[in-house]
């Protein structure tokens, strides 16, 4: 089954095919001549490639991949109240691709009447966590109460140390909220002495401190179940671990925008919510069709040249 | 002496770190944790350290005219600047302590820095990415050869995959990708992980045993 399709009489798709397909084929042109494309060139057309769709907006349908709807069903899965742990470990840079997933996994756990408990173990990673807040939580969900439903135990600095610590003794690292509230007054923290404790861990993250590592020093020892959702870079790495020690994973943009549409497809509400992962596939898309051309267009320039060498010899 | 008290304080704790892993009872826990108390304890005076030598390196290069001062002072400047608004911060009218705290986190500069420099900045650097990623890949993805043709191949065909523009096509391609990320991918990614454990475990034996001793510096 494809896992993305798309009708292609859409007029973003149509300018960005018209605009980009008229460049590629003079710059076609041009190798055949024997010229070499300068980098500026190139880096115009991914500017055009990823422009265009964003002022053309195209519109997808995104089927999940099996490892990205294992995520989906654990959580699916679980029974109304559950308690899950989501660490914020990543930073603006990794926030276009990563906090779309963060604000999905957040959505459905709400929806589910899970209940939240989150963390950050990267400095930059409790303001991300203060924006789902802020724009998912207390928009769509306001029902929803602090140290009830949800609570923010904030930063921690100590990396790997951290997790080494919370896989045993949660207050040791975290003794109060972000609020500094004792967690011993946290309800939804009543019964909570581990990440043992918890069903789920869900790390968003890419680098290090990440997946990775809660899979080593949290899900391992701790036997608790880890999700994930990475960037596209590092999700390559993350394949490793799944099915056991990672139940499920969510790579880059597309991992997102499957997530997304899996919500949409499952639950009526989210179809009118913003859906960014599916929107950022139009740039992520075109920009890959740039990208391989123009490695078609260097491997043509390549055979001439080789041909060329040859026929002089 | 001098060299005798590290090589045999590394080779107890290590050992220990070793043999604690499979002793699942609550006093080799609590030993545990203590030691990892040292470790945040450790790395807080590391902090300090690292913060001293980047001040003095940026210092002499301002103070010793150096080219490229500017971008020194730039980072002093920053430095302190996100230092001080990260310990106080203005609630209720008036200048306080506020460190760690809901308020302190919440506080107008120390927010407004985060939003306004740091992460434009981050995103804006990685964003470049994609420019650079497609200009190499023009340069330097060429079918040199077999074994730079198979990647050429493989790289087209993980790349194709997230492609709707394929029609019917994309069926194939998507089915050929996924067995390139989970057969050959995972072989390779599962062996490469394994001999990294393999050797992380000789180095740190050799460290514990005192064959390794370059962490002690010279002399």
């Amino acid at each position: 089954m494809q896992q993305l399709t798309l009708s292609v009489f859409q007029p973003g798709v149509l300018i960005s095919l018209a605009v980009i397909g008229v460049g590629l084929a003079l710059l076609l042109r041009w190798t055949l001549q024997g010229r070499e494309v300068d980098r500026r060139v190139i880096f115009a057309f991914i500017f055009v490639s990823v422009a265009t769709p964003v002022l053309f907006p195209i519109t997808f349908e995104v089927k999940a991949t099996p490892i990205a709807k294992a995520l989906f069903e654990k959580i699916e899965s679980l029974p109304e109240g559950t308690k899950v742990m989501i660490s914020y470990d990543f930073d603006p840079a990794m926030a276009p691709e990563v906090l779309p997933m963060a604000n999905a996994v957040v959505r459905h756990c709400f929806q589910k009447n899970h209940k939240l408990v989150f963390i950050a173990i990267w400095a930059t990673g409790q303001s991300l966590l203060n924006q789902t807040l802020q724009q998912v939580v207390a928009v769509e969900f306001p029902e929803k109460q602090q140290g009830i439903d949800w609570c923010n135990l904030g930063y921690k600095a100590g990396n790997e140390g951290v997790m080494n610590v919370i896989v045993t003794n949660l207050k040791k690292m975290f003794p109060t909220d972000v609020n500094s509230t004792p967690l011993e007054q946290i309800e939804i923290l009543e019964g909570i002495q581990s990440c043992r404790d918890f069903a789920l861990i869900v790390s968003l993250g890419g680098g290090q401190p990440g997946p990775k590592e809660w899979i080593l020093y949290v899900g391992d020892p701790g036997n608790v179940p880890i999700g994930a959702g990475t960037a596209a870079v590092s999700a390559p790495q993350l394949y490793a671990y799944y099915p056991k020690q990672l139940i499920g994973l969510l790579g880059g943009v597309k991992g997102a925008a499957e997530y997304e549409f899996e919500l949409m497809q499952k639950y009526e509400r989210f179809k009118s919510v913003d859906a960014p992962g599916i929107r950022m596939m139009g740039p992520q898309t075109l920009a890959h069709v740039v990208i391989i051309a123009f490695i078609m267009l260097g491997n043509v320039a390549y055979l001439r040249t080789r041909r060329k060498k040859g026929g002089a010899a | 002496m001098k060299r005798q008290i590290p090589l045999v304080l590394v080779l107890i704790f290590g050992l220990f770190m070793v043999i604690q892993y499979f002793i699942p009872h609550e006093s080799s826990e609590w030993i545990y944790e203590y030691l990892l108390d040292w470790i945040t304890i450790i790395g807080v005076f590391a902090l300090v350290l690292g913060i001293w030598s980047l001040f003095k390196v940026n210092y002499d290069k301002i103070s010793q005219r150096k080219p490229d001062r500017g971008y020194s002072l730039v980072l002093l400047i920053s430095l302190f600047a996100t230092m001080f608004f990260g310990f106080f911060a203005k609630v209720d009218g008036s200048w306080g302590l506020h460190f760690s705290t809901a308020d302190g986190l919440q506080s107008y500069m120390y927010r407004h820095a985060y939003e306004y420099i740091i992460r434009p900045i981050q995103s804006t650097i990685f964003s470049l990415l994609a420019f650079f990623i497609a200009s190499a890949a023009y340069r330097a993805f060429r079918a040199r050869n077999v074994l730079a043709s198979l990647l050429l191949a493989a790289a087209l065909i993980v790349m194709l995959r997230f492609n709707p523009y394929l029609g019917p096509l994309g069926d194939y391609i998507s089915e050929a990708a996924n067995w390139l990320l989970n057969v050959p991918n995972l072989a390779a990614k599962r062996a490469i992980v394994i001999g990294i454990g393999l050797g992380m475990v000789a180095t740190a034996l050799k460290v514990i045993l005192g064959i390794e001793r370059s962490y002690m510096g010279k002399g």
